[in-house]
């Protein structure tokens, strides 16, 4: 046994040696890449209901305007270390369609906070070349919001970063119903048959068309609510759905993270037998 | 003289079970029960690889939680059950399980036509849901036998998706809007605002006449929807078990249940302030 010591000595601190050259090479090519994640297993598309601001800032005994201030600060964080972690689509759920029965302190201050983050905190995603587009019936907007929105979309129309998707005014069921709409004037017009309608015909029509990734693979939702709220629907057939028992306002980069391991370790199967 | 001590011993086991969960469901009660449970029932194969059964048997063991979901459903006064027997992505598997699965699909539908079967007992009605066309003739035809056989039963409905996804609804629902109001264009009918709305979607879907599900509940711990009732599931609370279906069992039912009473109560607080 003490004869074996020095030669096993010698292996552990060869391997150990191996170990820190590995690991120093897979550092200098991803140089930031987070520990547990890997880079081919990222999901494409994240979307995140982002909720329990209000509770957070009731816990405090605070104004919710705060709450929703301080989820601000997060969504933009979030934001933008999803674009520097290769994530190619993000949506965020900002504001549904029956968000307008809340108060209406609440809602035109969340009006003004849009407007305030498309006017400021927009700067720093084009910044890190993001495209920015507002999905949602715009048309209920303030004038002065959907006036923002136009500008923010066309001068970020040519970047070649992540795509993030910003819903406002949006709910699943509203989506369905625009793209149905459209899809019924076309064949009111004899552009397009009944029967020509297929799944890739509706993918097309729906406000989340004309990009790579239009179907969320992750879906995270704060709070511990265990609902999607009438969130995306159709895009949402076969994404992975993380509940976080946090509030929108507390949840850190660290919980990104362990929400994207989390992802990394499931199976996805899409009604076969092959593990993706 | 043992073997009757013995069958006695075991049915008086079972008698007590059911005064237990009797009691456990007249607490329940007390509170507001889901009108609606939705069930995927993912983890059949699992179960039966992990116990290094025959293929098929995971499927067969499936039936037997499901036939007591079914029970305690009923008995705790649920209207609706749906459950995802079968969807149109699976007919992608290896073609002699899907062979297998459609057999036994065939053979519990001709089950349930016996007049002694559980279905006329407790008044389920029976609706297969799904893009039907897509089945065999054989298996089609006892579908409809059942849907016909069953139709008195008012007690309990029970959906069974087949040859089904969501997808495949709306897109049904889509069209069916479309060839609705292009037909009342022609007749000079349609009023040009005023095009589809959500209330003509909904009422094309298959499950038009049934309300939304309260819960869904999949096993096996996955938290996915795999493309069942996107549209209808836009306020359903998700619950997501990780046992395997064929060990589903009351407890998880209750445990479904409770969370559902947990955040109607937070629902209801919720909409008082707004």
């Amino acid at each position: 046994m003490g004869s074996h010591g020095p030669i096993i000595a010698c292996f552990s601190g060869l391997a150990s040696l191996l170990k820190f050259r590995l690991a120093a090479t897979s550092n200098a090519d991803g140089a930031k890449f987070p520990e547990g994640l890997k880079r081919e297993l990222m999901p494409k598309h994240v979307a995140i209901i982002m909720d329990g601001n209000r509770r957070w800032a009731k816990n405090r005994g605070l104004p919710v305007q705060l709450g929703h201030k301080a989820g601000e600060e997060v969504m933009k964080r979030i934001a933008v270390k999803c674009s520097e972690l290769g994530v190619k689509v993000l949506t965020v759920f900002a504001f549904s369609t029956e968000n307008w029965v809340r108060p209406q302190e609440e809602v035109g201050f969340l009006m003004k906070l849009f407007e305030q983050v498309i006017q400021t905190d927009f700067n720093d995603f084009i910044r890190h070349d993001m495209q920015i587009s507002i999905i949602g019936d715009k048309s209920r907007l303030p004038k002065s919001l959907q006036s923002l929105i136009t500008t923010a979309e066309e001068s970020s129309k040519s970047n070649k970063g992540m795509r993030l998707f910003i819903a406002l005014n949006y709910s699943g069921r509203y989506d369905i119903t625009q793209a149905t709409k459209k899809i019924a004037s076309k064949v009111r017009d004899g552009i397009l048959s009944a029967q020509d309608i297929d799944e890739g015909t509706f993918d097309q029509h729906l406000e989340t068309s004309k990009i790579d990734f239009p179907n969320p693979d992750l879906l995270i939702r704060t709070s511990g609510e265990l609902r999607l709220s009438n969130f995306m629907l159709w895009q949402i057939a076969y994404t992975e759905l993380l509940f976080v028992e946090k509030l929108f306002p507390e949840f850190n980069e660290g919980d990104l993270l362990e929400a994207l391991r989390s992802f990394q370790r499931r199976q996805r199967r899409y009604g076969g037998t092959q593990v993706y | 003289m043992d073997k009757r001590n013995g069958n006695k011993a075991s049915q008086l086991c079972e008698d007590l079970c059911t005064f237990i969960r009797r009691c456990i469901l007249s607490v329940l009660t007390v509170g507001p029960v889901p009108r609606h449970i939705a069930f995927i029932m993912d983890g059949n194969r699992r179960y039966a690889k992990n116990r290094n059964l025959e293929d098929g048997a995971g499927h067969k063991l499936g039936y037997v939680a499901l036939m007591n979901m079914l029970k305690y459903c009923y008995e705790l006064d649920v209207k609706y059950v749906t459950i995802y027997a079968f969807s149109i992505e699976n007919f992608k598997r290896r073609p002699e399980e899907v062979q297998s699965t459609m057999q036994l699909i065939k053979e519990k539908i001709e089950g349930m036509l016996r007049e002694e079967s559980l279905f006329n007992q407790y008044g389920v009605r029976v609706y297969f849901v799904g893009n039907l066309k897509l089945l065999s003739e054989s298996v089609k035809l006892s579908a409809e036998k059942a849907m016909e056989a069953t139709t008195h039963n008012s007690k309990v409905v029970l959906l069974v998706c087949i040859a089904y996804t969501s997808t495949d609804e709306i897109l049904h629902a889509v069209e069916e809007s479309c060839r609705e109001k292009r037909a009342e264009f022609r007749k000079g009918m349609e009023n040009s605002e005023s095009l589809i709305t959500v209330t003509d979607i909904e009422k094309h879907m298959y499950m038009a006449d049934v309300p939304n599900p309260d819960v869904i509940i999949r096993t096996s711990g996955e938290t996915r929807l795999s493309n069942f009732l996107l549209w209808q599931s836009a306020y359903t609370l998700l619950c997501s078990p990780s046992i395997l279906w064929p060990e589903i069992g009351f407890r998880h039912l209750v445990r479904a249940v409770l969370d559902y009473q947990r955040n109607f109560a937070y629902l209801e607080q919720k909409q008082k302030q707004s």
